[in-house]
């Protein structure tokens, strides 16, 4: 059990005990991933919507091994413009997971970097429309803010590229974000490679994480699930525990007075 | 009846619904969408919804993601 008291995360009417979100897609297999979700205590989980493939429609749902206690967050993942994003949205609702929604709109095809006028558009349009809105970003101060302005639930930077596995390439967006973002959760979305990315989003006050590929290609996916929920846990307790401040030089950690010094020394 | 169904073109005989088109296929109706002609069906009219020669079926189901 964690020493400090933590409080669940908050994410429009939903709430959330663990910290560590967690994306299905990737895995070897359905039983590797429903392993891996077990281990990771997670209580929200992404899922993208494609069609159906009429050769195999008979294959059983991905829904049918997320445990049912464990919230469906579906994503826009493969949306170029607003319009299409919001159809993913009504698809998602009309499937009958409800109103949460991860958005995503992409400007670019190689990076997988959200357009940062048009997400902020279609979360304009998605809230309009009574969607809880989970927005992926780029790690922008600016637009954050302008996000949960526009009413997002949760604003989601990236730490890197989506599957990069490059880690949180640069801290103090996380940290300049944070100090803006105060009326909803920020969750970093995507380049979290291993358990200590995670830990330093969490320490350096990142509200949850949102991870997948660290976990569907890692060589034991659900052992890394459970570092992955360790990670977080730790960095939690870090950040709630209060780092000390930076410095550039040295401070000594032993008393400056008395010190041994050889006879004849200075 | 011909048809085009998630972008292949089908020719089916004996469906009149969006629900005949789901049994046809052996989709499950639960948690898919399902738009005909770019309209998304109500789960409530998937079985009520005919079918017209020539429409575009999208049947949309979860799947693993990030």
């Amino acid at each position: 059990m964690p020493i400090l008291e933590d409080s669940p995360i908050q994410v429009g009417p939903y709430t959330f005990h663990s910290r560590l979100f967690v994306g299905t897609g990737k895995y070897a297999s359905n039983t590797l991933m429903q392993d891996a979700l077990a281990a990771s205590g997670t209580e929200l989980v992404t899922v993208a919507l494609r069609r159906v493939n009429l050769s195999r429609s008979d294959e059983p749902s991905l829904l049918n091994f997320v445990p049912p206690s464990v919230k469906i967050l579906p994503n826009t993942a493969g949306c170029y413009t607003v319009e299409d994003a919001l159809l993913a949205a009504d698809l998602a609702r009309t499937a009958g997971i409800g109103d949460l929604i991860k958005l995503e709109v992409i400007a670019d095809s190689m990076l997988l970097w959200p357009d940062p006028i048009l997400t902020l558009q279609a979360t304009e349009r998605l809230v309009a429309k009574g969607f809880t809105v989970m927005v992926y970003t780029t790690p922008d101060p600016i637009l954050a803010k302008h996000l949960e302005d526009a009413g997002a639930a949760a604003v989601m930077p990236l730490g890197s590229p989506i599957g990069s596995g490059q880690g949180i390439i640069d801290i103090e967006a996380i940290y300049r974000i944070k100090e803006r973002v105060t009326r909803v959760p920020v969750v970093v979305d995507a380049g979290i490679g291993g358990a200590a990315d995670a830990a330093v989003a969490m320490e350096a006050g990142a509200d949850a994480v949102l991870v997948n590929t660290a976990i569907a290609l890692a060589k034991n996916p659900a052992a890394m699930a459970e570092a992955m929920k360790w990670a977080v846990i730790a960095g939690r307790q870090g950040y709630l525990a209060g780092r000390m401040p930076k410095r550039r030089v040295a401070e000594a950690s032993s008393p400056e007075s008395g010190r041994v010094e050889a006879y004849g020394g200075l | 009846m011909t048809l085009t169904v998630n972008g292949e073109p089908k020719v089916i005989a004996a469906v009149t619904t969006v629900g005949n088109l789901l049994d046809h296929f052996g989709v499950s109706h639960q948690t898919v969408a399902v738009m005909v002609d770019g309209v998304i069906i109500a789960r409530e009219h998937v079985g009520n919804t005919l079918l017209r020669e020539g429409a575009s079926i999208e049947i949309i189901r979860f799947v693993g993601g990030g």
